[in-house]
């Protein structure tokens, strides 16, 4: 297995108390897959990217349990100099705001040569030969110029190509994509997915990409985990899940899309509040807001139920929740 | 819903914001054209949807429309009278009639005052609607329409999540009892489960108060779901203007087709199998946008004509306006 994510534990400990950010995260990716992290703000999609890369905020954050490993190999217990070689070529990862991810006073070209000079022992000349073509890959128009410039001198789509090329320079097995199209527009966004999809069926990279946009999920991803309230609540394969639902979550999440076909009264909404993570609810941490809550969901927090191959859902009520599409 | 007698109506708006170099002596070298010439009616209780990407001037538009930056051309007739020129007691009995909801519900709302005092400010400015001993009691009311404790009357912002803070702004723009409101994005920072509360209040609030709203959004789901019309914006300008089932069943602009068939849709089914435009490139600087028509430099349909004649906002066929030489149908959304 290319990358595996087990039982992962991540507390903030703040002024306020313990924000227990991720309760029991696990998932795995495999080459060539696309794996899809769908949830709304503050249910640990990004945490756990950043705890799989290291970049984690200590203090105030602190992981306490669980295992992420990387072709077999643990990661969380290795070596600063250990992780910084796995973090530039085995696990790359791009962010949502590629204006503040990439330096404003350094080249373009220098950011991705900077990597290359340094873990490949490339010449100043070789290093940059390799930018423009990795700009060229990404198609960035008259790369051989672009080169030169700075971030602010691409628009938006640009950077987060750039972002993609300097991600790439290694030859990374998977690629981390942080809503790498939440801040773009819709005919940008659509470029720079198919662009992702390319690059990672040419490479048979493994592709995690965090989102809260269903659609998107719908159109590239192979398998989907859905996160609450730091706890992965379902993971199934992309038609399954669509078809079916196994979480009342994922089903009243879907219901609460506003769609393009159809001109709606009221949309179905989910009530109340995600909940704070320094007071999450006993047992089910969706009970709150789940209409179909009973007092076994109050005081029990569901283990995964298995719903056929590879499709689990942490649901007391699981099974009838997939049957009959509905929560 | 179409009215007979419109509410507001704005005829050939521009606003260009001059491009300056040197501090000493400072010269104008150019002009961003943010609203280039954009002309549209909103009837009562009517819901204009207005989408287009960054930079297409939609944020501009409701600038001006609020008075909050002078039109550099054109007109607007609010209940007939000329909006731009109205001034002094006019002017503040129609900032009464039209209020604004604004994008970001963590950068509108001032983090040192109660949500009492956030909402029943617009009191302080236009105390007639409102005689002081009412205020409290109103701002009580206001907070229980849109959905919110009125008993929190008290907190400040930061002690409310992203989804209840635009309650507090839609509040606010509630106040004064307005005809119209500007919504600009209003929804966009808010995750989906939050997103779809707010969007049923807006559609409530508009049944429960006749409201008009001029709804300006990126996302297009969003913008189907609550508009009666839809206008989209390019680089400054509207080049198609229809009914929601006009613009999203039967679009006739190259551009309103590209975009309507770049939004993923939450149907894996359909994977592979839908009418996907892919545009290359960026949008052009407004500062110097393509001659003739601006979307020419994005078009697959382009000819020499595109570039030498703009096209007119005119209707050439399916029943509604569209400013493309070579308009037709082409339905794109599954």
């Amino acid at each position: 297995m290319l990358l595996e994510v087990e039982d992962l534990h991540v507390e903030f400990r703040t002024r306020d108390g313990v924000a227990r950010v991720l309760n029991g995260v696990s998932y795995r990716v495999s080459a060539g897959e696309t794996l899809a992290v769908l949830g709304e703000s503050g249910s640990g999609k990004s945490v756990t990217a950043h705890a799989i890369m290291g970049i984690l905020d200590t203090p105030p954050a602190f992981v306490t349990r669980g295992s992420v490993r990387f072709h077999g190999e643990e990661l969380l217990s290795a070596s600063a100099e250990r992780r910084r070689s796995v973090r530039a070529e085995g696990v790359a990862m791009i962010f949502q705001d590629a204006l503040s991810a990439l330096n404003p006073v350094f080249t373009v070209g220098f950011q991705i040569e900077e990597q290359l000079r340094v873990r490949r022992g490339m010449s100043r000349a070789e290093a940059r030969a390799r930018a423009i073509e990795l700009l060229d890959l990404v198609r960035i128009p008259a790369a051989r110029q672009r080169v030169r410039e700075y971030p602010h001198q691409f628009s938006g789509g640009m950077r987060q190509r750039a972002m993609i090329a300097m991600s790439l320079a290694l030859d990374p097995e998977v690629l981390i994509a942080d809503e790498p199209t939440t801040a773009l527009d819709v005919t940008v966004q659509a470029q720079i997915m198919d662009l992702l999809a390319e690059i990672q069926r040419e490479r048979q990279m493994g592709l995690v990409l965090i989102t809260h946009d269903l659609g998107v999920v719908a159109e590239v991803a192979d398998r989907i985990v859905v996160m609450y309230a730091g706890r992965i609540v379902e993971q199934a394969d992309t038609v399954s899940l669509f078809r079916s639902p196994g979480h009342p979550y994922t089903a009243a999440l879907m219901r609460s899309l506003p769609r393009l076909d159809s001109k709606g009264t009221a949309l179905e909404t989910i009530r109340g509040l995600p909940p704070s993570l320094l007071r999450i609810p006993s047992g089910c941490p969706f009970h709150p807001r789940c209409p179909r809550a009973e007092d076994v969901c109050v005081s029990d927090v569901p283990g995964a139920v298995r719903l056929g191959f590879g499709r689990t859902s942490a649901c007391h009520f699981a099974e009838e929740v997939v049957g009959g599409f509905g929560g | 819903m179409v009215s007979v007698a419109e509410l507001l109506e704005v005829r050939d708006l521009v606003k260009h914001f001059p491009v300056t170099r040197g501090v000493a002596f400072r010269r104008t070298v150019g002009q961003v054209r943010a609203v280039d010439g954009v002309s549209f009616t909103l009837g009562a209780g009517e819901t204009l949807g207005v989408v287009g990407e960054s930079g297409c001037g939609k944020s501009t538009l409701a600038q001006v429309l609020m008075r909050l930056e002078p039109p550099t051309s054109g007109a607007a007739l609010f209940e007939g009278a000329p909006m731009f020129d109205l001034r002094g007691a006019a002017l503040r009995r129609w900032r009464r009639d039209m209020q604004i909801v604004l994008q970001d519900p963590y950068t509108s709302l001032n983090p040192r005052m109660t949500v009492g005092d956030i909402v029943g400010e617009p009191f302080e400015i236009h105390p007639e609607v409102a005689p002081r001993s009412s205020r409290a009691g109103r701002v009580r009311e206001l907070l229980d329409v849109v959905g919110l404790n009125p008993e929190h009357i008290n907190r400040y912002p930061h002690q409310f999540s992203g989804g209840q803070r635009q309650r507090i702004g839609i509040a606010r723009a509630l106040a004064l009892r307005p005809k119209v409101i500007v919504c600009d994005e209003p929804v966009s920072a808010l995750d989906v489960s939050i997103q779809a509360q707010v969007m049923n209040l807006l559609g409530e609030l508009q049944a429960e108060f006749g409201l008009s709203y001029i709804f300006i959004a990126h996302d297009l789901s969003v913008v189907r779901h609550l508009s009666d019309r839809v206008a989209v914006m390019y680089l400054g300008k509207i080049v198609e203007i229809g009914t929601a089932e006009q613009i999203y069943r039967h679009p006739t602009h190259p551009y309103t087709q590209a975009l309507l068939s770049a939004v993923p849709v939450a149907d894996p089914g359909l994977r592979g199998r839908r009418d996907v435009i892919r545009l290359s490139g960026d949008v052009p600087s407004p500062v110097n946008p393509p001659s003739g028509c601006r979307f020419r430099t994005r078009c697959w349909k382009a000819q020499d004509v595109c570039a030498t004649e703009e096209p007119a906002l005119v209707t050439r066929v399916g029943g509604h306006p569209s400013a493309c030489h070579f308009a037709e149908e082409r339905s794109v959304v599954p």
